[in-house]
């Protein structure tokens, strides 16, 4: 389909502002731009169809079984987003006197007090953006305490080899060497290698629980105590606090920082890859490290972005907490759990799910064998499901599953979605058999075929530019 | 009550048995007993959709609402037009995760792929990423690109906007690498106190056109300087002023940054906004976060997918650019369909009515007594004034409804949109006017 620099056509405009009715000021001489920036020139009907015609070619949550491992798809609530756009929020700003913009800031107190509950925390920041940016924060909080104590020769955060991407990323982003360790063959934490690299190097311990292949790790008490006691302090990373809310928290687990995505656990849109929130949440013992907003707050304090963070974000995930409240939080936990071992229960037989116990909000199918024996790889088994009308499965990850797909329901599946969603899985499954040709060149009802991605990144064309 | 799980009590029985268990809680046998919460969450029951609803709405009642606001400082109250509402809330813009399903992701590809030419026409660059969380993360994210083994250090002008200096700090912080604040001298970045910070440990330079206090720098002596001495420049900009200001590649930036919220996001009490951040060929594969590129799919036809991922997280773990995965990809959408309602000649309108707004304003103002301007020198859309009485006129201002200007430790700054009409300036004019005469 044309891109809207092609729809566009020379002398075409909408009609948004009346003139002006001062007298026209004009920029210092030297700085008026040459030429005008080539924005395109629609009309509004031009630009209400070109985005229409971008719509019917994504698959949203409203378009049908989103099982995407590790990112908690479940529906987002119009309720919600219709309470954030009101423009008794919206229409706030920032530095308005904090008298004058009271009802954000009890959103922002209510907010705080459902989720400190949750996680088990003493106090809380939404500036975070996003998880990697509250993993950010978290770590930070780890880093100030150190230093508060004069206490610098803490130069290692220990990550586990099946984390998230993130988890080591962030912890380079603070300044601190990474140390992985191997996980056990149940991709949760090896005792005996998390007890080899903790010394008075170790900061700190970044941990998912359940762990990224779905697994709730038995050995929590033990592993916070341990680090705890070599000096470091635990990070929670939140990704998979969707199995556990109201089940069990991670400040009981002994952690002393974590981060909340608001756009997995509490609903809110990932907006086809953003605005998230990542709420981190502390002990007591860590609250002086929060970070503030110098212009809003009180300056002086760390900052990881401007004023308060995704504030609307935060008012979507108010909406969906309070009509959940005590008893719906854990009911849905206790269903993502339900879902996702049930789907697994009826994918077992044809797939083979990498660990044959119960899971928790999520399970990870091993291909590796599949594929050996049909040549159908992971990858054509989740262009395959396409075709059907369902979103892909996480792909090659956790790493240290080889040919994984991961799959996560969510609570708000109904059992008939993953009866079929079950179907579905058993018929690829047969076809890898009889016709793995026509998996390897799936999806085949698509706007676009496998695009060549090998080419995009030799050849980078990363804007528009007229012939 | 409230609750989002279809299935019935029924069927979570059957599916239990269809499991072997009998309850929930054996789902969780794997959590240590002693740590399973043995009470309810000490939180309200659940509520209606109704109820809830009501709730918030009483909440967002308790927010003063201002028929005109002459505040800015990061968050700018410009006109929003309707469609720009609209179009990013379609469910399948609004619900769908990161595009890395490119087949059944084609819209949102090419949303970011139209969004990244059109930050690239603003800027005069030839590449910009899919956004981070906003302006200044996008400044300090550029500070971390423009590093290398050699160079470390950050110079920023003390004449940006606070929450962008605080946040490159913290991000300095976290690597342990050095920043630098460049004083200001009459409210612009002083070049001799620019030169005197530069030398061979000095990666980039961090300035803002039109500065925090809405003042024009001299950017091209500036990144000149910078040059001479092997840094990168970093030129965050506001992007209502680039409809008609020299693009920041002219002004001799290396990375252009910017906060997109004026483009068509509300101010929404900070957040969700936009970061933007565009750079030149040379040093496209440093930017952080994610980049669409054009291709072809398996028949040839135009295709756009997730590009250049080797610098990512997912893929380089601890030796990423950066850790950065979601972004804020719906603000960017709504930032393309502002641009493209508005158009070139629309951009460049909103930019001068602004301007020329704010100077209308500030003329009036400054006729009052004891009403001046503190620093000399041209401003865009924003300006800062000596006030006296300064509480009493701000909230006589807020009694009629009007959001002046934020006060600062020496004046008030303002700032005018186009959305602003001559009246209620003239009535903001009057009521300084009357306070002033007590």
């Amino acid at each position: 389909m044309k891109l809207i620099f092609e729809k566009s056509v020379s002398g075409r405009g909408c009609s948004i502002l009346p003139p002006c009715d001062v007298e026209s000021a004009s920029l210092p001489y030297g700085l008026e731009r040459q030429n005008p920036p080539a924005l395109p020139e629609m009309s509004e009907t031009d630009v209400s169809r070109h985005y229409s015609e971008l719509c019917r070619q994504v698959h949203g949550v409203n378009c049908g079984f989103y099982p995407l491992g590790s990112c908690t798809m479940k529906y987002n609530p119009r309720i919600d987003e219709e309470l954030a756009a009101l423009p008794g929020f919206t229409d706030v700003h920032p530095l308005t006197p904090a008298e004058d913009a009271a009802g954000c800031m009890e959103v922002l107190a209510l907010a705080k007090r459902y989720l400190c509950e949750i996680s088990g925390m003493a106090d809380m920041t939404f500036q975070p953006a996003a998880g990697a940016h509250g993993e950010f924060t978290g770590v930070l909080l780890i880093k100030q305490y150190h230093d508060a104590r004069g206490d610098k020769a803490r130069t290692k955060i220990i990550v586990p080899d099946s984390a998230h991407g993130t988890n080591p990323a962030t912890a380079a982003m603070c300044g601190y060497q990474v140390v992985n360790i191997p996980s056990a063959p149940d991709g949760c934490v090896d005792l005996d290698a998390l007890q080899k690299v903790l010394g008075p190097d170790t900061a700190g311990l970044m941990l998912t629980n359940p762990n990224t292949v779905g697994l709730f790790d038995r050995n929590i008490l033990e592993i916070t105590r341990m680090v705890h006691e070599a000096g470091g302090l635990c990070y929670y990373d939140g990704a998979n606090l969707n199995a556990v809310m109201g089940i069990v928290r991670p400040g009981d687990m002994g952690f002393d920082c974590i981060h909340m995505n608001l756009h997995k656990t509490f609903a809110t849109p990932h907006g086809g890859g953003g605005p998230g929130a990542g709420a981190v949440g502390c002990k007591e013992f860590l609250r002086a490290y929060l970070p503030q907003s110098s212009l809003m707050q009180e300056p002086g304090h760390l900052q990881v972005r401007a004023f308060c963070g995704n504030f609307l974000v935060v008012v979507k995930a108010l909406a969906y907490l309070m009509m959940l409240g005590a008893e719906g939080v854990p009911q849905a936990a206790e269903n993502a759990v339900l879902n996702a071992n049930y789907l697994m229960q009826r994918i077992k037989g044809t797939f083979r799910p990498a660990f044959d116990r119960i899971c928790m909000h999520e399970f990870v199918l091993d291909l590796s064998e599949f594929k050996k024996q049909t040549g159908v790889s992971a990858l054509d088994v989740a262009k395959s499901l396409i075709d059907y009308g369902m979103h892909p499965p996480t792909m090659y990850f956790p790493l240290i599953v080889h040919e994984a797909l991961m799959l996560e329901p969510t609570e708000t599946e109904g059992k008939q979605t993953l009866d079929d969603a079950a179907e579905v899985f058993r018929s690829l499954y047969a076809l890898a058999h009889s016709d793995p040709e026509r998996m390897h060149k799936a999806p085949h009802n698509t706007p676009i075929g496998r695009p060549d991605e090998v080419r995009a990144a030799r050849n980078p064309i990363v804007r528009y530019v007229p012939a | 009550m409230g609750s989002y799980i279809p299935s019935t009590h029924d069927e979570q029985k059957q599916m239990l048995a269809a499991l072997g268990l009998d309850d929930f809680r054996e789902l969780y046998r794997d959590v240590p007993e002693q740590m399973l919460l043995d009470h309810p969450l000490d939180l309200p029951a659940g509520m209606s959709e109704l109820e809830v609803s009501r709730t918030i709405r009483a909440l967002a009642e308790k927010n003063r609402r201002f028929h005109t606001v002459l505040r800015g400082a990061g968050a700018y109250d410009h006109y929003i037009p309707s469609i720009v509402k609209y179009i990013p809330a379609k469910e399948e813009f609004l619900t769908a995760y990161t595009p890395y399903q490119a087949e059944i992701s084609q819209g949102i590809l090419q949303s970011i792929f139209e969004y990244q030419t059109m930050v690239c026409e603003l800027s005069g660059m030839d590449a910009a990423n899919a956004s981070v969380y906003d302006g200044a993360t996008a400044a300090a994210e550029a500070a971390a690109m423009c590093r290398d083994r050699k160079r470390r250090v950050t110079l920023v002008s003390a004449a940006a906007n606070p929450d962008i200096i605080n946040t490159v700090r913290t991000y300095c912080y976290g690597t342990g690498d050095e920043m630098r604040l460049i004083p200001e001298k009459d409210g612009k970045t002083d070049p001799e106190a620019m030169r005197a910070l530069l030398d061979e440990s000095v990666a980039s330079v961090i300035l803002q056109q039109p500065n925090f206090y809405g003042l024009f720098e001299h950017t091209e002596q500036l990144s000149a300087l910078a040059h001479e001495n092997g840094t990168m420049v970093i030129l965050s900009c506001n992007p209502i002023a680039l409809g008609i200001m020299k693009t920041p590649r002219d002004q001799g930036a290396d990375v252009f940054v910017a906060e997109g919220q004026p483009l068509g996001m509300p101010v929404g009490f900070g957040g969700p906004y936009l970061g933007m951040m565009a750079t030149t060929s040379a040093h496209m594969r440093r930017l952080p976060g994610r980049i669409v590129g054009q291709t072809v799919d398996d028949k040839g036809n135009r295709a756009f997918v997730l590009s250049l991922q080797a610098r990512e997280q997912h893929i380089r773990r601890e030796k990423a650019s950066s850790n950065i995965c979601s972004n804020e990809a719906l603000c960017a959408l709504t930032a393309s369909v502002y641009l493209s309602v508005m158009g070139p000649q629309g951009l460049a309108e909103a930019a001068k009515q602004s301007m020329s707004k704010a100077h209308y304003f500030e003329q009036q103002l400054c006729r009052l007594p004891g009403v001046r301007l503190i620093h000399e020198g041209e401003f865009f859309d924003e300006f800062l004034t000596a006030l006296p009485k300064r509480e009493a006129v701000l909230s006589r201002l807020s009694e009629s409804g009007i959001l002046g200007g934020l006060p600062l430790k020496d004046g008030v700054l303002w700032c005018v949109t186009e959305k602003v009409t001559k009246q209620q300036l003239d009535e903001a004019v009057s009521i300084v006017k009357e306070v002033l005469a007590e």
